[in-house]
């Protein structure tokens, strides 16, 4: 059976691999051996306060016993985790949360899109490399999206998993220039498909938002993984729901519920 | 064969409204949902007694998001006592919570006084150790303007009636968002109660100055945290000068020491809120602090230090 578990991992290795971009590699066996693409651990930054509640964040990569994070500095939690050094420990809480729903061997699923906006990568990565088996018939496309050039990461990660990569700039420094979401919608639908494409995609909200119309448009199914601020992560304070489909209503934990969600359950506003 | 004397350590045990706790430290409502969702984090057998989320007669959907901000060394929240309803706890919550050897406090609300009454009927004969009437919750409004603990009158309608409705220990969990708090104990007291609660959040508010919205849908929430402790202990050793049923003490304790401050103002047990979430080992924490303070001190007994509050000769 799965458990969460506390405890305090050593860092690795903590550097900036682009502007305000960190990669951080921690080691923590029992977390890395049963965390699943999508979940995520909750990780208290500093031992004195403010800030007081711990900040999530998804895992990028599994490497053995060590958990690969990719973060950008958005404030002064993310601040504080980007000044720390190697050797020190962090006390971390995981794996949290339900993540992507793969598919299973036997589905017709032959072509998967991965959608991701700016540190979005960062599941995705994950994703990829669980899902990516050398010289099967399943084809990855990868599209990844930034404000800028400077700001998109993990390219090299996909192409060398075998994956298809397309980029897409809002200053159109590369790629296709304006929202990764209008470059899915150009590769819709897919010519020649038997099948109907499996949709995952994670980044800012209005950008989910948007992939999530185009996928009940184009009538395919699509995982979303949110981002909202948490207190808790465990399920208990109630205070990350967000909005999704019931008789009338209900709202779902993003921190235990998801943070993947089918982008079909979710109501948005 | 020579046995070495077992070493007695000081005794944590303590009886709270006619509750046998094994040591005071609990979880507030609210910050520990229904109790399965920290099991895999906390040994519960350990603790002094779990206060579960408020629970009120039918399922309610809680507010729009979003609900919780973080402030300097305090979290603002509006959930809107999203919860499963009465049954549901019943079926559903109760039988996984009485698996563990722990007190279980059940927080109920209601928004009438009817409601209240009903909830405590309903919850005859559930194999619970109490109940805490949360008369403060910021998002119920009795006639839609004040919160019941912010009216005597109210308050002491609400408890006298649902003294007559259960023999269970009844605790009242009351609101910081009055001018005087010592005067509103004393009602509950009158009233039949066995424990005070203190304290629930105070109302606050925060804004995003670039688009100049709420940082909560609701506008205002309550907040709790380190930031509201000196405030909490205050009306902790108020209301201890005025009644004598025993006091549970919240409000942002995060360590041993926050506890022991709000045990020698006066508070027989102490809850953990916030605490929980910044570090689901907190109330462990607490409880190895309290006993290593006692060991430090030679003191016996934690009910030795309950409102032993050293106040300058001449002072108030």
């Amino acid at each position: 059976m799965e458990n969460m578990v506390q405890v305090d991992a050593k860092i690795l290795e903590n550097r900036e691999i682009a502007p305000e971009r960190y990669k951080m590699v921690l080691s923590a066996p029992q977390i890395a051996r049963q965390t699943k693409p999508g979940q995520f651990i909750h990780v208290r930054v500093s031992k004195s306060f403010p800030p007081l509640l711990r900040r999530p964040f998804s895992v990028h990569r599994l490497e053995g016993q060590k958990i690969e994070l990719l973060y950008r500095v958005v404030g002064e939690g993310t601040k504080i985790l980007s000044g720390k050094k190697k050797g020190e420990y962090l006390d971390i809480l995981g794996p949290l949360g339900n993540g992507y729903r793969l598919p299973s061997a036997t589905s017709k699923v032959s072509d998967i899109i991965l959608v991701a906006g700016g540190t979005g990568v960062a599941s995705l990565l994950f994703l990829a490399e669980s899902i990516s088996v050398p010289d099967s018939e399943l084809s990855i496309l990868v599209l990844i999206g930034a404000k800028s050039r400077e700001e998109l990461l993990s390219e090299g990660d996909f192409r060398r998993l075998g994956c298809r990569v397309e980029v897409a700039t809002e200053n159109g420094t590369k790629g296709y220039k304006g929202l990764v979401s209008n470059l899915l919608e150009k590769f819709l639908p897919l010519s020649g498909d038997k099948s109907k494409p499996l949709v995952f995609a994670c980044g800012p909200t209005e950008m989910l938002k948007r992939i999530g119309e185009i996928s009940r448009r184009h009538r395919f199914p699509c995982q979303v993984s949110l981002e909202e601020r948490l207190a808790c992560g465990v399920g208990a304070c109630l205070g990350c729901v967000v909005k999704a489909k019931g008789s009338t209503y209900t709202y779902k934990r993003v921190c235990k519920d998801g943070p993947v969600f089918n982008a079909g359950e979710l109501i948005w506003e | 064969m020579i046995r070495k004397a077992k070493e007695k350590g000081p005794n944590l045990a303590i009886d709270f409204a006619g509750i046998s706790l094994r040591n005071p430290v609990m979880v507030a409502s609210g910050t520990f949902g229904y109790g399965e969702e920290y099991a895999e984090l906390v040994d519960l057998n350990r603790l002094g007694a779990i206060v579960t989320k408020t629970i009120t007669l039918k399922p309610r959907l809680g507010n729009e998001p979003p609900r919780i901000v973080e402030t300097a060394s305090g979290i603002l929240n509006s959930i809107g006592l999203q919860n499963v309803g009465v049954d549901a706890f019943i079926s559903e919550k109760l039988p996984f919570l009485r698996e563990y050897d722990v007190p279980l406090i059940v927080s109920i609300a209601g928004e009438t006084s009817d409601e209240y009454v009903e909830l405590a009927k309903t919850l005859r004969g559930e194999g619970i150790s109490g109940l805490e009437l949360n008369l403060s919750c910021p998002n119920i409004r009795y006639n839609r303007k004040l919160m019941f603990a912010q009216d005597p009158k109210v308050t002491h309608r609400v408890v006298s009636r649902v003294r007559k409705a259960t023999s269970l220990p009844l605790i009242v969990k009351l609101s910081p968002n009055v001018t005087d708090i010592a005067s509103i104990a004393r009602i509950c007291e009158e009233a039949g109660a066995d424990g005070i609660s203190l304290i629930n959040t105070f109302l606050g508010m925060a804004i995003d100055v670039e688009s100049r919205e709420p940082m909560l849908r609701q506008i205002t929430g309550g907040l709790s945290g380190p930031a509201i402790k000196p405030i909490a202990l205050r009306m902790v050793y108020e209301v201890h000068k005025v009644v004598e049923i025993p006091i549970i003490g919240m409000g942002g304790i995060m360590a041993a020491g926050d506890a022991l401050e709000f045990i020698i103002a006066g508070a027989k047990a102490v809850a953990i809120g916030t605490g929980n979430f910044v570090d689901p080992r907190t109330p462990i924490k607490v409880i190895d602090g309290i006993r290593a303070y006692l060991v430090k001190n030679k003191i016996r007994d934690i009910k030795s230090i309950v409102g032993s509050l050293k106040c300058p000769k001449g002072s108030l």
